[in-house]
């Protein structure tokens, strides 16, 4: 369960409060007004006099606009409930689909007349087509739209692919005509957008019937022909892209945007090779539910009248068992997407707590009791706990180790990320020595002893499981003062094995380790189980981070340690 | 005060009070203390101001300009003044000698030579002839054979007699012959109390100070006082070994659920996309995925992992639905885009996985993790790349929107926030999906601290095989850590400030 809030993905809209209020017809005081927006499903960032910013979920893509998000709230609210319904006038006019589009072979398209734009309008637009086609159309690669004054193009328009060098025309912002072939080069949407069209040979454009190119996909309208200005009242919508719901949605969100401006939607006849098509489709499509198992989901007992009148509140329809749901509602896969928005109109602040009678049996994870129980013990012999981050930069744990990192077979091959934000945290830990070093590193001005430990997952990379990747868990204990030394450190080795009752069968051998000083390091096993490495740490590591105080230090797998105790 | 005031005084005295004791008398300075009692310097005036803080006596202090022999004084005292060098040279010659005679034989540098000549002109003690050689005169033979004013000063600044700065005008002229020190001049003035224990005898009370295992082997304590201490007086601070503090909170928040009946979860924190995301329904091209925040494992190329057997059923429910009585995502589905493996995004995965292993018979059943979580994201005082969450479910037929409420109303009680509510918000993989925030009682402001929801049925339907209420939630921690300790910076905690580890005080939920 991720936070949204924190997730960079949800777009901020900003809204005209009093626009918006215009729309839902009823002013709220800015409390309750923050309230009751948050308790609709967004969250909300700010609301001032004048405006309204507001983060929208990417499931309500119709949120994006003004006239979308004051649809919602004028039925939530109780002022305008219901399914809104739209209609459609035939306009006769034809969009033909020409067959090689194969890279983005869908498009919707329609007419909006007895429109009227000021700067305010053309600014609501903009943002909603733009947020539309960041969220909604996943950067433009699922879909895009243009919109375009009616009056600057002609009748019948082809939508057909077309090599980019062989078209010559002016983009938005541009005084004059260039190869579309430059696009990517020369145009801020052509390098912003380049990754969508990777491998294209040809591109899609529009062109009317007067042969004027009206724009390049994904990229740009054409200067003269996709430019609205206040002089315009009719417009031109295509949506394109890859995904034939996605396309259509989209073009329901637009339409009706521009239909809750005051607009009359036309529809227009799209022939594709096999078939001919007639967009915007406003009708709600149907979803039968079964109001006892959403009763019993909510712990609610509604009666089918109170569903249809919750239902209505969320701009629902409601037949005979049925939810009639909007067009551009794109969201309802399932009836408990129908059962949540029956629990926000319902209201979630109207639920009751109820903790539950069930009785299930308690049980703490095995392992995770003795990982506390051997933290108990060695905080008992006066040692601290740190918690460090499993990610640190590799060479902490490679070369200020005096460990080779370059064999793949060897035992400190860190496990990497790709493409980490920032190379302090470039690789996993696979062991815990070196996260210690570096807080004794970090804490040279403080009081000596320093006598840490932590346990903690190490990585290492393997071939057998299913992610590749051997996660075990560790104990490091450092000791670091004027007279440690590996005498200090065995003791606190041989004490956890003789709290455990494994001391007769240890059994301890010299081993050359890069990290610990040659000939006062050891290595314990248990029958044939390595089990830990300790020793004085080398001056040479020590000079690496700086430290300037002997340190004697233990690794530990605690992984193959309680692998080991009798259970 | 009466005797056995006294008494009671006396017995609570250190033992360098109790030494110094008999040899008080008023106005005393340190160093006539020093002298009578055969104390140190540093042990009277430790006493002393011990004795001033029990009102026995007063101190005063003064400062008082004293005169000091300095490297030239102190040489010039062994080997004698370099006037007098110079004069004794000229006798010993007996006759009118040129300077660089001087210069070379008399071991007198040559600041010391110009230095002597202005001197012994000044006194008529030398003349220069017509040659420019130098004579002694009887004036010079009077200065050799009597002691200079200058030398019987630094004598007697040697032997610690005191010299007023004004008879010293001369020698202060000169290079490092002597200094004026200003010196703090301790006396004593003893109190009425003071006075009247000056006065006792207290050679008979013999004290024990340290209680030695002697004492009590031999009872020699029987019928002796004991040293009285100070109770009140600062001790100096120690430390110990202690857990670190946000493992106290997450042991304290484990606790919690525990005490209402849940099973621990465990498992990996490298996963495929398959169990953190798919598994859980999020499209393959919905924009968290997309998004670079997610630490995919991998140098240059990615890893990628295993599917599990059952990965088919998945794959249908995100295309079709399947069996589950959803339309699904109607988009093809990508098994390569699933096997990458990536450090979890949420402990969520762990959820997905033990819906997995989880039986029918097994209902009801609760489950938690307290675990590590990551972000690739750059690290500030707000941002972390590796954080904590808290993740529970709770799987029962009878389980619905209002017990996940009670759950998590319960959970932030605990954690000393008394309100919690919940509000919409969208996950792809509940429905209905909750915003959890908590009311913060000083900033009155509701808080965001997690979000919640019932599992859609194309997650435990694939997983589990039946339509069961899953209630789920993922909440934050560090955010609370940080409040209760009054962190202003996320990064404090794991900041390993070994100072802050010995001092922060304990987690007391």
């Amino acid at each position: 369960m991720n936070y949204n809030a924190e997730m960079n993905y949800m777009p901020t809209v900003t809204l005209n409060r009093p626009v918006f209020e215009k729309l839902v017809g009823k002013k709220l005081p800015t409390d309750k007004l923050k309230e009751r927006i948050s308790m609709m499903g967004t969250d909300l960032e700010d609301v001032t006099d004048t405006e309204i910013h507001v983060e929208v979920f990417p499931n309500r893509p119709d949120w994006l606009s003004e006239q979308g998000f004051a649809r919602s709230f004028a039925a939530f609210i109780g002022e305008k409930p219901g399914l809104r319904e739209y209609y459609i006038k035939k306009s006769g006019l034809k969009v033909a689909v020409d067959k090689n589009v194969t890279m983005r072979p869908y498009t919707a398209c329609a007419i909006v007349k007895n429109l009227t734009f000021n700067d305010e309008r053309i600014r609501e637009i903009m943002q909603v087509q733009e947020k539309l086609a960041t969220t909604h159309g996943r950067n433009r690669k699922k879909s895009a739209y243009g919109i375009y004054p009616l009056n600057t193009i002609q009748f019948p328009i082809r939508y057909t692919a077309k090599d980019p060098k062989e078209v010559l025309f002016q983009p938005l912002g541009f005084s004059k005509k260039i190869p579309a072939s430059q696009v990517e080069e020369l145009h801020p949407k052509g390098k912003e957008y380049r990754h969508v069209a990777e491998g294209w040979k040809k591109y899609p454009f529009f062109i009317d019937s007067k042969n004027n190119v009206m724009c390049m996909l994904p990229y740009t309208n054409s200067d003269d022909t996709g430019k609205i200005d206040e002089e315009t009242t009719e417009v031109f919508i295509e949506c394109t892209g890859t995904d034939m719901a996605n396309v259509k949605v989209a073009l329901s969100i637009l339409t009706t945007t521009l239909a809750d401006m005051g607009g009359e939607i036309y529809s227009i006849d799209i022939e594709y090779p096999d078939r001919t098509i007639t967009t915007p489709d406003l009708a709600p499509t149907k979803m039968e539910f079964d109001l006892g198992y959403i009763n019993k989901r909510l712990g609610l007992s509604l009666s089918e009248k109170e569903a249809s009148t919750l239902l209505a509140r969320m701009n629902y329809g409601y037949e005979n068992g049925y939810a009639l749901i909007p067009a551009y509602r794109a969201d309802i896969l399932h009836q408990v997407d129908l059962l949540e928005d029956i629990a926000i109109a319902y209201g979630y602040e109207n639920f009751e707590e109820i903790l539950p009678k069930v009785a299930t049996i308690a049980m703490e994870a095995p392992f995770e009791v003795f990982r506390r129980k051997m933290a108990l013990l060695l905080t008992g012999l006066g040692f601290l706990e740190t918690a460090s981050y499993h990610l640190i930069e590799e060479e902490t744990q490679t070369r200020k180790m005096l460990v080779q990192a370059g064999d793949p077979t060897g035992p400190h091959h860190p496990v990497k990320v790709l493409d980490p934000v920032s190379l302090e945290y470039n690789s996993l830990r696979s062991w815990m020595l070196p996260c210690l070093l570096h807080i004794l590193q970090r804490n040279r001005h403080q009081e000596y002893p320093q006598n840490l430990f932590e346990t903690g997952r190490v990585f290492k990379k393997e071939a057998v499981s299913e992610t590749k990747t051997e996660e075990k868990e560790c104990l490091a204990v450092v000791l670091c003062h004027q007279t440690a030394d590996i005498t200090s450190v065995r003791q606190v080795y041989d004490y956890l094995l003789r709290m455990l009752k494994l001391q007769e069968k240890s059994m301890i051998e010299e081993t050359a380790h890069p990290s610990f000083i040659p000939g006062r390091a050891g290595k314990g096993m248990i029958s044939a189980t390595p089990l830990a490495v300790w020793g004085e740490v080398h001056p040479a590591v020590l000079e690496k981070f700086g430290i300037s105080q002997p340190v004697a230090a233990l690794e530990l797998d605690l992984t193959a340690l309680w692998n080991l105790l009798e259970k | 005060m009466n005797k056995s005031g006294l008494h009671l005084l006396v017995s609570s005295l250190h033992p360098l009070e109790r030494k110094l004791l008999p040899h008080l008398k008023q106005g005393a300075s340190v160093e006539e203390l020093c002298a009578a009692s055969g104390m140190q310097e540093v042990e009277v005036i430790r006493a002393i101001q011990w004795l001033s803080n029990k009102d026995i006596l007063q101190i005063t202090s003064k400062d008082v300009e004293s005169i000091e022999l300095d490297q030239n004084g102190k040489a010039y005292l062994q080997k004698g003044l370099p006037e007098r060098r110079f004069l004794t040279y000229l006798a010993r010659q007996k006759k009118p000698v040129p300077l660089h005679d001087l210069e070379q034989h008399a071991s007198l540098d040559p600041t010391e030579i110009q230095a002597c000549i202005g001197i012994l002109k000044r006194k008529n003690s030398i003349s220069f002839l017509p040659d420019k050689t130098i004579k002694m005169t009887k004036e010079g033979e009077t200065f050799l054979s009597t002691e200079s004013p200058e030398e019987r000063i630094l004598k007697d600044i040697h032997q610690g007699k005191a010299v007023a700065v004004s008879e010293c005008k001369g020698l202060l002229q000169r290079k490092n012959l002597i200094t004026v020190v200003i010196k703090k001049k301790r006396e004593i003035s003893l109190t009425k109390l003071g006075q009247e224990l000056a006065k006792e005898d207290i050679t008979g009370i013999n004290v024990i100070d340290r209680l030695t295992p002697t004492i009590i082997q031999e009872k020699t304590w029987e019928g002796r006082p004991f040293r009285r201490y100070d109770v009140k007086i600062n001790v100096p601070p120690i430390s110990g070994g202690r857990r670190h503090f946000v493992n106290q909170a997450t042991d304290y928040i484990k606790q919690i659920w525990l005490d209402l009946g849940f099973v621990e979860m465990t498992g990996n924190m490298a996963q495929t996309a398959f169990w953190d995301l798919d598994a859980l329904f999020v499209p393959q091209d919905h924009p968290a995925r997309a998004m670079q925040d997610t630490f995919y494992l991998g140098e240059k190329t990615p890893v990628y992992g295993d599917l599990p057997a059952a990965y088919r059923d998945i794959k249908t429910v995100h295309e079709s639905g399947g069996n589950t009585g959803s339309r699904g995502w109607q988009a093809p589905w990508n098994e390569e885009e699933a096997r990458r493996v990536l450090l979890r995004t949420h402990t969520t995965v762990l959820s997905a996985q033990t819906l997995a292993k989880l039986k029918k018979e097994d209902l009801p059943a609760k489950f938690f993790n307290v675990g590590r979580v990551f972000r690739n994201e750059a690290l500030d005082w707000k941002h972390l790349f590796e954080f904590h969450q808290v993740d529970g479910i709770v799987i029962d037929p009878d389980a619905n929107l209002k017990h996940l409420k009670g759950y998590l109303k319960l959970f932030f009680r605990k954690m000393g926030y008394p309100d919690a509510r919940i509000r919409p918000a969208h996950f792809p993989y509940t429905e209905p999906s909750c915003e959890v925030d908590v009311w913060h009682p000083v900033h009155k402001q509701w808080i965001e601290l997690g979000g919640a929801g019932i599992f859609r049925p194309e997650v435990v339907v694939p997983l589990l095989g039946i339509d069961v209420p899953v209630l789920a939630w993922g909440l934050g921690l560090e955010r609370i850590i940080s409040e209760y300790y009054q962190f202003t910076d996320l990064r404090e905690l794991y900041g390993n400030d070994i100072k802050k580890l010995r001092e922060i005080p304990l987690w007391m939920r």
